[in-house]
């Protein structure tokens, strides 16, 4: 007698959408990825570019873990063993993406192929998985969840670079110059994006 | 002891893992990409530090770069002229051989010769001291001598000794990160047969450059005069060589007060 798990519906997308992406978004409110988050945030092209590649792991992550965890590890009562099964599943997934990407689409390959390595180590990606699991997200829900919030991170990724590149060209204090003031900033936009927590 | 979930956890994880290790092994057979040998061929030729003197984000790209032709043969100085025509072999084409530069330190000033503004006792890196009233030294143009240069350096060409950063031109390969990371701008790259160099960048009045440093280019232009060549100028407080005129014959760095004239040939000997 194999147990089945009860999953759980997003239910309205839409404000599912809303939740993942302003309310409950991965840097601001969760603050998981912020090593990309300071990291690849120099110029907006790039970072546009990391935000992309999240956005299509955490997709296909969320896909993998879920489908596993819900067929494989809940019925067979292994539920303990995710977090290191969510680890293998992830490094193996960008591994093939990766070597996939290179042969089929050399473009697609140039502009997300050197961001695809870090992404492996990316807390969001395993982050994404826990909480799919703790929420039991049935595995379309845990899919929009890896989706949605992969664009919250390309929002605030891409926010964050637009505001850097500004700073390059102001008068800054030389002692707040380069990552003290993109702290300062990182912290702010947090503060500012708290305010959404109302919304949903 | 449950042996059924050790064996059933030890099972599903051994399964996952060949899973993925089979996928990958096909995926890796299945999705090869063909590189172009010379790339492999020329990147075997440089020096392989990732300095980024080349202007290319790496090694790996600037070989890219020189087999797809955007990049020079020689352009990576690490690997000097032997690997310039190593590359150039490869690539079928000859090597223009470029005059082999070296990062040179624009100032003497070190212990007992630089006065000091006040005793820094906080984080030893030059920027971190450039940015505390003006510097440690007098001079705002000297070099700070905490060592920045030196650990920016991949190639253990420079120690720092008396407050005071020195370069060994043999272990120099101009790559230039030295002179990226000095907050003063202190360090230049400059050719290596220039072996006569003006080492003061000081452009303050010859009484304040004396107060701070012995020695500063106070402008007196003594050089100027003894120059057989009409070779050096005071230009703006601070005397300067034209390298077209100049013969190196040293005879600026004999007379000038303040030795701040370095004429390398005659050092080394």
């Amino acid at each position: 007698m194999t147990p089945v798990m009860q999953t759980n519906s997003c239910g309205n997308v839409l404000l599912f959408f809303v939740s993942c992406v302003l309310s409950h978004n991965f840097i601001f409110s969760r603050f998981l990825g912020c090593c990309p988050f300071l990291g690849v945030s120099n110029k907006v092209e790039t970072a546009a570019g990391m935000g992309l590649a999240v956005t299509f792991v955490m997709g296909l992550a969320s896909l993998f873990t879920s489908a596993v965890y819900q067929y494989v590890l809940y019925p067979l009562q292994l539920t303990y063993l995710d977090t290191i099964s969510f680890i293998l599943i992830i490094a193996g997934l960008v591994q093939f993406v990766e070597m996939f990407l290179k042969k089929s689409s050399p473009a697609l390959y140039k502009s997300l192929g050197i961001y695809l390595p870090l992404i492996t180590t990316n807390c969001a990606v395993l982050g994404v998985a826990t909480l799919n699991t703790s929420a039991q997200y049935d595995i379309l829900s845990a899919v929009l969840n890896g989706v949605f919030g992969a664009l919250g991170f390309l929002l605030a990724i891409t926010l964050m670079a637009g505001v850097r590149e500004r700073l390059e060209t102001s008068h800054i204090p030389d002692q707040f110059k380069g990552f003290p003031i993109g702290l300062f900033i990182a912290g702010l936009m947090s503060v500012a994006f708290m305010g959404f927590n109302g919304l949903v | 002891m449950n042996v059924t979930a050790i064996i059933l956890s030890a099972g599903v994880m051994t399964v996952l893992g060949v899973l993925f290790g089979v996928i990958l092994t096909i995926a890796d057979k299945k999705f090869k990409v063909e590189v172009d040998p010379r790339v492999e061929a020329v990147r075997a030729c440089l020096g392989g530090a990732n300095c980024g003197a080349c202007g290319y984000a790496g090694c790996d790209a600037f070989a890219d770069a020189v087999v797809a032709g955007k990049a020079p043969v020689n352009g990576c100085s690490p690997s000097g002229a032997k690997g310039a025509e190593a590359i150039a072999a490869i690539m079928g084409v000859s090597a223009e051989a470029e005059e082999r530069k070296v990062a040179r330190v624009i100032c003497q000033g070190d212990c007992g010769v630089a006065k000091e503004r006040y005793n820094y006792d906080g984080y030893t890196s030059c920027a971190t001291a450039a940015g505390l009233a003006g510097g440690p030294k007098m001079c705002r143009f000297a070099c700070i001598g905490l060592g920045d240069c030196a650990q920016a350096c991949a190639f253990g060409a420079i120690k720092i000794a008396d407050g005071l950063a020195h370069i060994d031109e043999e272990k120099c390969v101009a790559c230039g990160q030295c002179a990226n990371i000095c907050p003063r701008g202190v360090i230049a790259l400059k050719p290596v047969n220039e072996t006569v160099i003006v080492s003061c960048r000081n452009t303050d009045s010859g009484r304040e450059a004396r107060a701070a440093c012995m020695k500063a280019c106070i402008a007196c232009g003594r050089c100027t005069k003894e120059c057989p060549n009409d070779a050096i100028h005071v230009e703006g407080g601070v005397a300067k060589i034209d390298e077209a005129k100049c013969t190196r014959c040293g005879a600026c760095a004999k007379v000038c007060p303040c030795k701040c004239i370095i004429d390398y040939l005659d050092s080394i000997e």
